[in-house]
């Protein structure tokens, strides 16, 4: 069974991010960037899905600038066998990307496509859903649970108030939440081997995918300053005040 | 000149840092209230690939060289391990590793290099005494020909982790002091067990690096085989200098990654403590000066550092540059874990804040492996042409 992986390349987690000062966009000069952590959990269950002889093999697939390839590096040295970049200058946005990703699709007849829930930058959640639809395929999204069963695939995902496990005919979509596994870190000796590892790049063209954005970024600012809180003198000013003020308990 | 980092180095960077975290600041606490050999993490660091970077991949290596091992240190220091992460790079993959795998026989590459590389060996060094210190060219360990091997007498002080090691890399000298014309003359390597009749170790309690055990070491006729021998017999100094010039590499990056690792510690501390009023004390340029300054100098340090480790690999010279490094990395690490702890305040003092473990840990490597007041005066002498004052 063929997997391919959607890899992201986004400002790293751990960076706290500014806004330009003409509030164009987030600003991402001088910033450390890494692939987005729900890509990184869905590449290891890739991983895991070959290491346990159900995946023969696992792509991974960035949309994005050369940069990007970075993260497709790092997607091998984690285990992907292979790399394909959708060279592409244009912000990319998920319909775009879900176009994008349709044409690999269409090319490499994955069984089974595994995607992030969303990306920690544009927090959109649309992508795997997008291409759901495009390709046709079922999807399982906010998988906590993956189970590949002969032509199926069971997909535990997390709703509110619970669990709910949908059974879907391969070739099927998953997106991936926070608790579907740890992904690991890349050793030392599989980081030297991802160097040659095949790594082919597309334009859109090569796709038959014409890029054309349908949303346009009017605003980007910085969450409004915690105000300082107050000081109550006893107990019953503070229930007076979560009455009466922040109505929050009558 | 290039200065950006490879996407291999960024990654590798990246495993180092992301496996420290993994372990954390309260692994590095508990084992060294312990007083415990960190295995866990060696073990970790060992299944990462990480021990082996520099060595041969003949025997499970990836053959890179000091510049990725001054990267993987540095990470794994930051990220929680503090200075003493160093210390582990030193007595597995340089003392054990870069000596057999430069000076070693065929024989003890193949027994000795693939169990360093795993994790299942620890080796440690045997160089210093206490009548000789700095001047180790003093020192008057004997191992006096035995039939086809030596027999070996005499002592060992502040050697590290020889309780946790299952080999010992000793320096000794095969020819009497008054026998030879130049001192560095008449010196000999042997890797022996440290499990050996006549081999005897003890614990010297101390400030810290609490995680590795310092000890003092007696010979008393311990026999060395003859295949025991490293290197070239009498002329083991000359090789020596390898092994102690890129522990100073390794010194280096992990005081780099300390001081990072203080500097991040203070920083989040005091953008968010709140004295007077609803200013942080880190608006306080009192308080901020002294960490802007040893950001500074760790930030030069790192430079230095990876200066020296790629001339390293390159072949070319590189004592003047891991000396420099080493002076400047040592002070600047010491200077961010004290500032460190003056920002916190009383908390700094508390073992749950972390910095007092880096600060202790720190303090060494003013004065070890080599001591400031030494290179000092190798800049003097060998940089600056200048006379030799002892
Ligand atoms: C925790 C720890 C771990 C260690 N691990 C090992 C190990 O694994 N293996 C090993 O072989 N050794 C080890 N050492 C020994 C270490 O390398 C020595 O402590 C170091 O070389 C300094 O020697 P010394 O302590 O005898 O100091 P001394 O040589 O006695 O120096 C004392 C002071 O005098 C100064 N001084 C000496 N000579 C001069 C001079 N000519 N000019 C100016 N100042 C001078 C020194 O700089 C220092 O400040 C370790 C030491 C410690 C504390």
């Amino acid at each position: 069974m063929k997997v391919l992986v959607a890899v992201k390349r986004v400002v790293d987690y751990n960076v706290k991010v500014r806004a330009k000062a003409d509030g164009s966009d987030v600003d991402l000069n001088n910033v450390k960037m890494a692939i987005n952590p729900f890509c990184e959990i869905a590449v290891e269950e890739a991983v895991r899905l070959k290491e346990a002889g159900v995946a023969t093999e696992v792509i991974a697939v960035s949309v994005g600038e050369k940069s990007c390839q970075e993260q497709i590096r790092t997607a091998m040295a984690l285990g992907a066998d292979r790399g394909i970049q959708v060279e592409t200058d244009a912000g990319v946005e998920p319909l775009v990307v879900a176009k994008l990703l349709k044409g690999v699709v269409d090319k490499e007849q994955p069984q089974l496509v595994i995607l992030g829930k969303q990306s920690i930058d544009g927090d959109n959640n649309q992508t795997g859903q997008m291409l759901g639809a495009l390709a046709n395929m079922a999807q399982g999204t906010f998988a906590s649970e993956v189970v590949v069963d002969g032509d199926k695939v069971n997909v535990t995902r997390e709703v509110d108030g619970g669990l709910q496990t949908v059974s879907l005919n391969l070739p099927a979509i998953v997106t991936t939440d926070l608790r579907l596994n740890e992904p690991r870190y890349a050793s030392l000796p599989n980081i030297m081997k991802a160097k040659k590892k095949q790594l082919d790049v597309y334009s859109p063209a090569d796709l038959g995918v014409e890029v054309t954005s349908h949303l346009t970024q009017v605003k980007v600012e910085p969450p409004a300053e915690r105000k300082a809180g107050v000081k109550v003198a006893d107990v019953d000013e503070l229930i007076d005040k979560l009455k009466n003020e922040a109505k929050v308990i009558s | 000149m290039d200065f950006q980092l490879s996407d291999e180095h960024k990654m590798i960077a990246e495993t180092a840092y992301k496996l420290g975290e993994s372990f954390g600041l309260e692994y590095w606490r508990e084992m060294d209230a312990k007083k415990s050999f960190p295995k866990e993490i060696w073990q970790a660091i060992c299944d990462a690939g990480l021990s082996g970077a520099a060595l041969p991949e003949e025997y499970g290596g990836s053959d890179l060289g000091m510049f990725e091992m001054a990267l993987i240190v540095e990470n794994l220091s930051a990220s929680g391990g503090g200075s003493t992460l160093g210390q582990l790079f030193m007595i597995n993959p340089i003392f054990g590793g870069v000596t057999i795998s430069k000076f070693g026989t065929d024989a003890m590459k193949r027994d000795m290099l693939p169990k360093l590389i795993s994790g299942e060996m620890n080796t440690c060094m045997a160089l210093t005494e206490s009548n000789a210190g700095s001047n180790t060219l003093e020192i008057r360990s004997f191992a006096a020909q035995d039939g086809d091997g030596w027999l070996l007498n005499g002592e060992k002080i502040w050697i590290t982790a020889v309780s946790d090691a299952q080999k010992m890399l000793v320096i000794a000298r095969t020819k009497k002091i008054d026998e030879v014309t130049r001192r560095t003359d008449g010196l000999s390597m042997f890797m022996i067990d440290v499990d050996r009749k006549g081999l005897t170790h003890h614990s010297i309690d101390k400030l810290g690096t609490r995680t590795l055990s310092s000890e003092t070491v007696f010979f008393e006729d311990v026999r060395i085989e003859p295949d025991e021998l490293v290197g070239t017999l009498h002329g083991g100094w000359k090789e020596l200098l390898d092994t102690l010039n890129t522990e100073r590499i390794v010194t280096t990056a992990g005081l780099v990654g300390a001081g990072q690792l203080a500097i991040r510690l203070a920083v989040a501390y005091a953008n968010e403590r709140e004295v007077f009023g609803k200013t942080p004390i880190g608006a306080y340029q009192g308080l901020q000066f002294p960490l802007a300054q040893t950001h500074a100098e760790i930030e030069c340090a790192r430079l230095m550092n990876y200066k020296a480790a790629a001339q390293f690999d390159a072949g070319q010279p590189y004592s003047s540059e891991a000396n420099a490094a080493k002076l400047i990395a040592a002070q600047a690490a010491s200077m961010a874990t004290e500032r460190s702890m003056q920002t916190m305040g009383g908390m700094g003092y508390a073992t749950e804040s972390h910095v007092e473990r880096l600060w202790r840990d720190a303090r060494l490597f003013r004065f070890a492996p080599v001591s400031e007041e030494m290179i000092l005066n190798f800049i003097a002498v060998h940089d600056l042409g200048m006379p030799r004052s002892y």
